[in-house]
């Protein structure tokens, strides 16, 4: 699903790589924790499966795609399958709970009517069934997070990166969005996930890549946040 | 589509004073331009009347026009003799460049003017004696006139070879430098309508550039983040076109229509087609305008 091939990075203007020589292969309904510092390098691996940069060398497939030969304006179909969550959320001030969700979709010209069916759907999967007409800035962080993961997912994207998603929760809402992630994940979806949070990835016991200046220092399956 | 509708309508709104001042430069600029085009037009069309029927006249000498300082190749005192009258018309008539050669006599010529000025109180003290022979030569390409006046200049009794290019071609070169002028200021002024349209299309998409930002993330088109921003410059672009066709079309009634082509009527004036043609490339003009600097500034945005 995701393979990288001795892809290195180094961004314009700078002489240290942000990432060295990454080999590696994600598959198909995997859960993957990508931990490190920061500045470690987990920013720039997931913008260059967000095809955001190319690499410098090496090569990145993407659902069978070859990245690097991606043609310009073949890259929006390539986000339709991503889902995409970040640690700010993203969501638009002064669309309700509804209407951010349904942005994902209509950007993309779906009709009305399967809009219509689909939302409230997505919406009661995360959990928020009955706020739909809510607007962003009158719900809880856990609440804000959960409609990004609504709209990063109602287009039933095959892959669902998250960067820091639980960043500026609490445990105990950490804890739910997780639970939710786990449960995107049961549906099929590949799910990468930058984080910080210690706690989460000894609990989850799920595969590891930790990143150290850009290098790949540890691939773990079931793997714990730090290395005992 | 709808949202594309929503987007559009709200933006035009967000900008509303940006859209009018735009709206306004693009308008005067392209009527500036377009009134070029019509310059172009009108001058073109005089062009072409009046050096088409450009002829050379040869003149040849009298009696009196020797010892003057316009005594050309001729003998003091001396008519252009039948020798030489036959020669001239000979040499004329072998020249490559010439088309035709008439000859008007001096009653001809007296006849002419009688007819041409009938109402001038110099008629009654003109003589026919007063009046001078000349070839009329008429040239295969009007424009090609040195090397024939050059020649019959050099010919033994001609006293002058008057062409109209010395005095058309002052009034042209001022008709041409009003006609670049025009066009000079129309193209600056158009330049910044330009710049304009980029700035109020980049302040448009900053104000978007959160909803830019997701919709890139869950994978828009480049054309469906595109399109509100080219829709609101080309909302600009159309509105400004009408008023300028209003204001070109207008003018052309009251200015050509209604004065220039009757109280001017020896010359000929540009028509309805000329009007309307200038009027369309005003509106190709205005699209291009709008279009261009809006995909230059939106293009930032859609980088990804």
């Amino acid at each position: 699903m995701i393979t990288f091939e001795d892809v290195s990075k180094t961004y314009s203007g700078q002489t240290k790589p942000a990432l060295r020589h990454i080999n590696l292969q994600i598959d198909k309904g995997e859960f993957v924790f990508l931990v490190g510092t920061s500045g470690s390098g987990k920013s720039t691996f997931l913008r260059l499966i967000l095809r955001e940069y190319r690499p410098t060398s090496g090569k990145i497939f993407v659902l069978g795609k070859d990245l690097g030969h991606l043609h310009q304006w073949k890259v929006p179909a390539l986000r339709r399958q991503i889902g995409t969550v970040f640690q700010d959320f993203r969501l638009l001030p002064g669309k309700t709970v509804y209407e951010n969700v349904a942005f994902g979709l209509q950007v993309l010209g779906r009709p009305t009517s399967q809009i219509r069916q689909i939302v409230p759907e997505t919406i009661d999967l995360v959990g928020l069934s009955g706020k739909e007409d809510r607007q962003p800035e009158e719900l809880s962080g856990g609440e804000q997070q959960r409609v990004a993961i609504a709209r990063a997912i109602v287009n039933r994207p095959k892959i669902l990166i998250a960067d820091e998603p639980t960043g500026n929760l609490d445990p105990q809402t950490s804890v739910g969005i997780m639970k939710l992630l786990d449960r995107i994940n049961k549906r099929d979806t590949t799910v990468i996930m930058a984080t910080h949070d210690q706690t989460i990835v000894d609990q989850m016991r799920k595969r590891v890549l930790e990143l150290d200046q850009g290098n790949l220092v540890r691939d773990q399956v079931r793997g714990v946040y730090g290395t005992a | 589509m709808r949202h594309t509708f929503r987007e559009t309508w709200s933006g035009l709104k967000r900008n509303a004073s940006m859209t009018v001042a735009v709206i306004v430069t693009m308008t005067v600029s392209l009527t500036l331009f377009g009134l070029s085009v019509m310059t172009f037009q009108e001058v073109d069309r005089v062009k072409g009347r009046w050096y088409d029927k450009i002829e050379i006249s040869v003149f040849l000498c009298t009696k009196d026009s020797a010892g003057t300082s316009q005594s050309g190749n001729c003998e003091p005192g001396q008519d252009t003799t039948d020798v030489q009258r036959d020669y001239i018309r000979t040499r004329l008539e072998q020249n490559p460049d010439v088309l035709e050669v008439f000859y008007e006599s001096k009653e001809d010529a007296y006849q002419d003017y009688r007819n041409t000025y009938a109402d001038s109180p110099l008629l009654d003290s003109l003589t026919i004696e007063q009046m001078q022979d000349s070839f009329r030569v008429k040239l295969v390409d009007p424009q090609n006139y040195q090397g024939v006046v050059a020649e019959a200049s050099s010919l033994p009794g001609v006293q002058n070879v008057l062409d109209l290019h010395e005095v058309l071609d002052p009034i042209f070169s001022v008709l041409n430098g009003l006609k670049w002028g025009t066009m000079g200021m129309a193209v600056l002024l158009l330049a910044a309508a330009m710049l304009q349209i980029g700035n109020t299309i980049r302040m448009s998409a900053f104000t978007r550039r959160r909803e830019i930002g997701i919709m890139r993330l869950v994978g828009a088109s480049n054309i469906y983040i595109m399109l509100p921003f080219v829709l609101e410059a080309l909302f600009a672009g159309v509105v400004s076109t009408i008023l300028s066709a209003a204001a070109l079309l207008g003018s052309y009634e009251f200015l050509i229509e209604r004065n220039a082509k009757v109280s001017i009527q020896a010359l000929p004036w540009i028509t309805w087609t000329d009007a309307w043609m200038a009027v369309g490339l005003v509106a190709v003009v205005a699209v291009v305008l709008s279009i261009v600097p809006t995909l230059i500034t939106t293009r930032r945005y859609l980088r990804v």
